[in-house]
C-alpha cells in the first residue's frame, strides 16, 4: 500500500468513527449555549440506534429509520426539556434519569433484534471527480451521505451561532436570561428548541452507529458514546467548529484502537484508550478556557424564573 | 393558551415528604407496567408474581439480603458524596475497584490466616475504591472538571480493568480457560447464613457504616462543612471552610465504602473475580436512586436498600418466570428518578395552570 493509500484510509477511518461524536456534540453544544446541561446524551443515542435498526428492519427503507431515530431521540430530549425547563428540576439528575430510562427502553426494544441482519444499511456515495483525488478524495468524498451531512451541518450551525440574530438569541439566553428576557426574547422557548435539536442530532447519531457504523444491533451497543460526546462538548469550548476537531480526533484514537490490537496488546487495555483520553480532553478543555478566558455558558445548568412584573 | 406557573411554598413536613416518595414508586410501576403491557404481560399479575417471589420466599428475602449489603454500601457512601454536591456516578467503578484489591490480596499474599486475610482484603477494598474516587474529586477540586464525566468514565476504565485481568494476567491457571482467575483461598471466604447467600460480615459493615455515617453527617464538623459546600461552594471558601478537603475526603468515604462493597461481592458470594457484569448487577448505578429516594438520609438508605434489593430480585424473577429482561430494571429506575424529581418540585413549589385567552382586538 503507497503512503497516500495509507493516509486517505487512515483520514477516511477517522472521519467515519468521528461522525456520531461530532453529530452529538453539535446538539449539545446548542443545548447547553441555551443553558441546559443534557447529561441524557447516552440514553438518547442508544434509543435512536435501536429505533433506526428497528425501522430499517422492519420497513427496509434505511431513511426511514434515520428519521425515526431522530424523532426518537427528539421525543426524549422533550421530557429533559419539560423537567428541567418548565418545573426547573436539578438538570444532573434529570439527565441522569433519562440516560437510565434510555439504556432500559433499548434493550427492551432490541431485545428481539439482537444479530439480525439489516436488508440494506447506509451506503456510501463517492462524489464524482473529487473523490479521484488523491488523499482527500479517499478521506472526504467517499463517504455515506450521514458524514456529508455532519460535515455541513457544523460549518451551518457555526454560522447560525455566531453570525445570525437567532444565533445571538440562543447565546443570550445561556450567558443571561434575564437580559434576554428583558428585550423580550422567549426565553423557555428557544432553551425548548435548542434541547430538541440536540435530541434530534442524539438519535442521528444513533442511527448512524446502527444502521451505517457498526451496522448491528447489539446490548449496549452505543458503549459510552453518548459521555464522551458531554466531554467533547466542553473540549470544543461549545464551538460547532472545534467540535469537528475534536470528533475527528476521537475518531483518530478509535482507529487507533483498533490498529494496535494485532500488534498484540490486550484488547481490553485498548479499550480503555476512548474513555483515558476523554479524562484528558476535558483537562485539555479545563486549560484553555482558563487561558482563553472562554467559559462555559454562565447559565448553563441553572433553571430560568422569570420575575413577575405588574 | 395555558401557563404552567410555579409559587415557593412553605417547607414541607416529613409525612408529606414520604408521601411524594411513596407517590414516586408509584408513579415508577405505573410506567413500568405500561411498558409491561405493550409487552404483552399483565402489569398486575406481573407484580404479583414478583411480590410474591420475592418478598413471600425464603429463597426472595434472603437474596434480597444478599443484594441490599451492597446497594448499603454504595447508596450511604453516595449521600456523603450527594451532600456535597458531588455527583459521584462511579460507585459502579469504585466497587469493581475493590472487588480486583480484595482479590489480589487473596490470591496473592501466600498463607494468612483468615483473621489477618480478610481484614487485609477489606481494607485493600476500601483503599482500592477510595483511590477510584480520589482521583476525579481532584481534578473537581484542583481543575475544575466536571466529575460526572471523569467518574463515568472511570466506571468504563475499571470495567476494561477487570476483563483485561481475568482474560490476561489473572486468568485462572486450574479454569480450563475460562475468563475468571482461580478461587480465593479458603481462610479469605466469608462465612454465610447456612443455606443462604447472606454474608454476615459485610452486612454487619454495612451497617454500621449507615450508622457511622449518620453520626459524622449530623454530629461533626465536617458534616457541618459538608453542609456548607453543599449549599454554597464560593461562601464556603470565604467562611473557611477547605473546599478540596471536603471535597477530597467526602469522595475517598464515598469511594472506600463501594471498595468495601466489591470485597464483599469477591469474599462473600463470588470468591474469584469474574466478568465485572456478573460481580455487580448495576449497583453503583442503582444506589444513586436509593440515596436519592432516602433523601440523602443514611439511615432512610436501609430502608430505600431493602426496596431496590428487592427489584433486582424482582427482576431476576422477571426474567426466569415471565422472560422479561433484565433492563426492564433500568427503566423502573429511570422513571423512579424522574417522578422522585417532580415530587421534588411539588414539595417546593405550588403548581397553578392558568388559562390565558386572546385579548380580541
Amino acid at each position: 500500500m503507497s503512503w497516500q493509500v495509507y493516509l486517505g484510509d487512515l483520514l477516511y477511518s477517522m472521519i467515519r468513527a468521528g461522525t456520531p461524536l461530532l453529530l452529538g456534540t453539535l446538539g449539545e453544544i446548542y443545548a447547553e449555549r441555551a443553558g441546559v446541561l443534557n447529561l441524557g446524551v447516552e440514553g438518547m443515542v442508544i434509543v435512536g440506534a435501536v429505533t433506526g435498526y428497528v425501522v430499517t428492519l422492519s420497513t427496509g427503507n434505511p431513511w426511514l429509520g434515520v428519521l425515526a431515530a431522530a424523532i426518537s431521540g427528539g421525543a426524549l430530549s422533550l421530557i429533559h426539556a419539560f423537567l428541567s425547563i418548565t418545573l426547573r428540576a436539578n438538570q444532573v439528575v434529570s439527565g441522569l434519569a433519562l440516560t437510565m430510562l434510555g439504556l432500559g427502553l433499548s434493550s427492551i426494544i432490541g431485545r428481539i433484534f439482537i444479530g439480525i441482519p439489516l436488508p440494506s444499511s447506509i451506503t456510501p456515495i463517492e462524489i464524482p471527480i473529487l473523490s479521484k483525488v488523491p488523499i482527500i478524495g479517499q478521506a472526504l468524498f467517499s463517504h455515506d451521505p450521514l458524514v456529508y451531512f455532519s460535515m455541513l451541518l457544523a460549518p451551518i450551525m457555526w454560522f447560525v451561532l455566531y453570525k445570525t440574530r437567532i444565533g445571538i438569541k440562543i447565546r443570550a439566553v445561556g450567558e443571561n436570561p434575564a437580559a434576554a428576557d428583558a428585550a423580550g426574547i422567549n426565553v423557555y422557548m428557544i432553551r425548548y428548541i435548542c434541547v430538541f435539536i440536540g435530541g434530534l442530532l442524539s438519535g442521528l447519531a444513533g442511527a448512524y452507529l446502527s444502521e451505517s457504523y457498526t451496522p448491528a444491533w447489539i446490548e449496549n451497543l452505543t458503549a459510552g458514546t453518548g459521555w464522551i460526546i458531554v466531554g467533547l462538548t466542553i473540549f470544543a469550548l461549545w464551538n460547532p467548529i472545534r467540535a469537528m476537531l475534536g470528533s475527528y480526533l476521537f475518531g483518530g484514537v478509535r482507529v487507533l484502537q483498533f490498529r494496535l490490537q494485532p500488534l498484540g496488546i490486550s484488547p481490553n487495555l485498548l479499550a480503555m484508550l476512548p474513555y483515558i483520553s476523554t479524562i484528558v480532553v476535558l483537562l485539555i478543555g479545563v486549560k484553555e478556557t482558563l487561558r482563553k478566558r472562554i467559559g462555559a455558558p454562565s447559565a448553563l445548568g441553572v433553571p430560568y424564573v422569570r420575575e413577575e412584573r405588574e | 393558551m395555558i401557563e404552567i406557573k410555579l409559587e415557593k411554598r412553605p417547607l414541607p413536613s416529613r409525612i408529606e415528604a414520604f408521601t411524594y416518595s411513596v407517590i414516586s414508586v408509584v408513579f415508577a410501576l405505573a410506567v413500568s407496567g405500561a411498558i409491561l403491557k405493550v409487552y404483552g404481560v399483565d402489569p398486575v399479575s406481573a407484580y404479583g408474581i414478583i411480590v410474591f417471589h420475592v418478598f413471600g420466599s425464603l429463597p426472595g428475602i434472603s437474596e434480597t439480603i444478599v443484594k441490599l449489603i451492597p446497594l448499603t454500601l454504595c447508596g450511604v457512601g453516595l449521600t456523603v458524596a450527594f451532600r456535597a454536591r458531588l455527583w459521584n456516578i462511579g460507585a459502579e467503578g469504585q466497587l469493581l475497584l475493590g472487588a480486583i484489591a480484595a482479590t489480589g490480596v487473596a490470591l496473592f499474599s501466600g498463607d494468612l490466616p483468615s483473621y489477618v486475610l480478610i481484614p487485609l482484603m477489606f481494607l485493600a477494598g476500601f483503599l482500592a475504591g477510595a483511590l477510584w474516587g480520589a482521583i476525579p474529586a481532584l481534578l473537581k477540586a484542583v481543575l475544575n472538571v466536571n466529575e460526572v464525566i471523569v467518574t463515568t468514565m472511570m466506571n468504563y476504565i475499571a470495567i476494561e480493568l477487570v476483563r483485561y485481568l481475568i482474560y490476561g494476567p489473572w486468568r485462572g491457571a486450574k479454569e480450563w480457560g475460562y475468563p475468571i482467575t482461580d478461587e480465593i483461598p479458603d481462610a479469605a471466604k466469608l462465612i454465610c447464613i447456612p443455606g443462604t447467600r447472606i454474608h454476615i460480615a459485610t452486612l454487619a459493615i454495612a451497617v454500621a457504616s449507615v450508622i457511622l455515617i449518620y453520626i459524622l453527617i449530623t454530629r461533626t464538623t465536617f458534616g457541618f462543612e459538608l453542609r456548607v459546600v453543599g449549599g454554597n461552594p464560593e461562601a464556603a471558601k470565604y467562611a473557611g471552610v477547605s473546599y478540596l478537603k471536603i471535597v477530597l475526603l467526602s469522595m475517598i468515604i464515598s469511594g472506600g465504602l463501594a471498595g468495601l462493597a466489591g470485597t464483599g461481592e469477591i469474599a462473600g458470594i463470588h470468591y474469584r473475580l469474574r466478568y465485572p457484569e456478573s460481580i455487580s448487577m448495576g449497583y453503583g448505578f442503582t444506589a444513586i436512586i436509593v440515596a436519592w429516594l432516602a433523601r440523602l438520609n443514611p439511615l432512610l438508605v436501609l430502608v430505600t436498600s431493602i426496596f431496590f434489593g428487592g427489584l433486582l430480585v424482582g427482576g431476576y424473577v422477571m426474567k426466569i418466570m415471565l422472560g422479561l429482561p433484565v433492563a426492564m430494571v433500568n427503566i423502573f429506575n429511570g422513571s423512579t428518578l424522574m417522578s422522585l424529581l417532580l415530587c421534588e418540585l411539588l414539595l417546593q413549589y405550588k403548581i397553578k395552570f392558568i388559562v390565558k385567552r386572546r385579548e380580541m382586538h
